[in-house]
């Protein structure tokens, strides 16, 4: 009843944040995606390429997600601005799952239907556009649905920058040692990240062809 | 020259190599006429399906030259090339995601054609190979059983209206009683559009039916070029295996 109360009390405060939180996560997937759909393409093309790109972004990920914001900071035209460090470090924890299921999901292809496409006489991009990325598309939005609902928790963190998003609710919750305001980040998040996830399954069940 | 003499497709002193050690194709010198079938028999390994992939340069010979019209394959630009060849594979390689009306129609929606034009080709397609369009155009390849998608393979390798046509074991997948059915049309197809045809397959009794003539290929070699009466009394120790088999009603050597 406290809780709710106190949800109330502060609706505007939550959805200032929720907003906020939503523009991290947002421009850090269109980030990632722009950057790791081209770059798990390209590592089909050049497959010596893939063990050290995406080993390189694995490693990206086991940083731990305070330490990367901290790393970050003093990089110069990053540490100006708070949300943009943040949106750089989020969109950095992002790009494996999008190029590892770009570039899987690519390779997953039939290769009687990629030879067959070859035969006759598709150009590389029609074969991409037309036969590649269709049959993909299952496994790609799958990758940015794990990415997307990975980058609604990490970015809790980021407020810990002065990023803003639902993470000042939780940071200050655990200073003030109050449940509420814990739960006033905590909440909006969890459900963030549910209604990302149920909206990113509706366009994965549009663009993903029948089985 | 006589027209159905002419050499369309010419093979001289061809060799492939993988990643130069292991030779897959030694010396090959073969020509294939215009309008005739070309059956490639041979066992697993003995070169066959390169053969045929040199011919569209899905492959590129290691020495010697593979010529499509008078000309090197390698002077050729490979898209025009293949577009100028139909190609059927084993379980036919239609692409899931399409319905049989666009996997008909590919090569002309690449090329370009009105759609109305595609449409119409789409429709004649599928009528030619006995599937009836009403009933198939809108179903998509897993609706299709395996000799239907075969079908539609073959139409999807006319649509075009290529000059040539490879196949490579494009009935090999095929229970024996479709498999008969559709050599049997496949025939009589052939006979009223004379295309120039190159056609990989392992069953000596599908090699002798289809195929005007028959090359047989051994270990990457050939062994000889034969018409299906020369092959039935070859003095070759491989080709009399073959006919062996053949005549112990058991189309295939490696059974």
């Amino acid at each position: 009843m406290d809780t709710l109360n106190f949800f109330i009390k502060n609706q505007g405060q939550i959805l200032q944040l929720t907003l906020e939180h939503l523009w991290l996560v947002g421009s850090s997937m269109l980030l990632a995606i722009a950057v790791g759909l081209p770059l798990g393409i390209l590592l089909t093309r050049r497959r010596a390429l893939s063990k050290p790109v995406i080993g390189a972004a694995n490693i990206v990920q086991t940083i731990p997600s305070l330490a990367l914001f901290g790393f970050l900071l003093p990089a110069p035209w990053l540490g100006e601005r708070a949300d943009r460090l943040a949106i750089t470090a989020l969109t950095l924890y992002a790009l494996l799952p999008v190029i590892r299921n770009t570039y899987t999901g690519i390779l997953g292809v039939d290769p009687g239907v990629r030879e067959a496409a070859r035969g006759m006489g598709m150009t590389d991009g029609q074969m991409l556009f037309q036969v590649e990325l269709p049959l993909a598309m299952g496994v790609i939005l799958a990758g940015v649905r794990v990415a997307t609902v990975i980058t609604v928790g990490v970015a809790t963190i980021a407020a810990a920058i002065g990023a803003g998003g639902l993470g000042e609710f939780i940071f200050r919750g655990v200073a003030m040692v109050d449940n509420r305001v814990i739960l006033a980040g905590a909440i909006p998040a969890a459900l963030l990240a549910l209604l990302l996830d149920l909206l990113l399954g509706l366009v994965e069940r549009k663009l993903t062809y029948a089985q | 020259m006589n027209e159905a003499q002419e050499p369309v497709i010419e093979f001289r002193r061809v060799s492939f190599r993988v990643a130069n050690e292991h030779l897959l194709l030694s010396d090959l010198n073969l020509c294939v006429r215009r309008g005739e079938t070309l059956t490639l028999l041979g066992r697993s390994g003995s070169g066959k399906t390169t053969t045929l992939k040199l011919i569209n340069r899905m492959l590129e010979p290691s020495t010697g030259e593979v010529q499509v019209e008078g000309r090197s394959t390698l002077d050729w630009d490979p898209i025009r090339l293949r577009r100028s060849i139909g190609y059927v594979i084993q379980e036919a390689g239609l692409f899931p995601h399409f319905t049989v009306e666009r996997n008909i129609g590919l090569v002309p929606q690449l090329e370009r054609w009105a759609p109305e034009k595609i449409r119409a080709r789409v429709h004649e397609m599928l009528a030619l190979v006995g599937l009836p369009p009403d009933r198939f155009l809108s179903r998509y390849p897993r609706e299709l059983s395996g000799g239907q998608r075969q079908r539609v393979g073959v139409a999807r390798a006319l649509a075009g209206d290529p000059p040539f046509l490879l196949m490579d074991e494009p009935f090999g997948a095929l229970d024996p009683l479709t498999r008969v059915e559709i050599q049997r049309e496949f025939r009589a197809l052939q006979e009223r559009l004379r295309k120039t045809i190159v056609f990989v397959t392992h069953d000596v009794r599908e090699a002798l039916l289809l195929g005007t003539r028959i090359a047989l290929l051994e270990e990457g070699k050939l062994v000889g070029i034969y018409t299906p009466g020369e092959f039935l009394h070859a003095p070759d120790p491989i080709a009399a295996t073959y006919v062996a088999a053949y005549r112990a009603g058991d189309g295939n050597p490696n059974l």
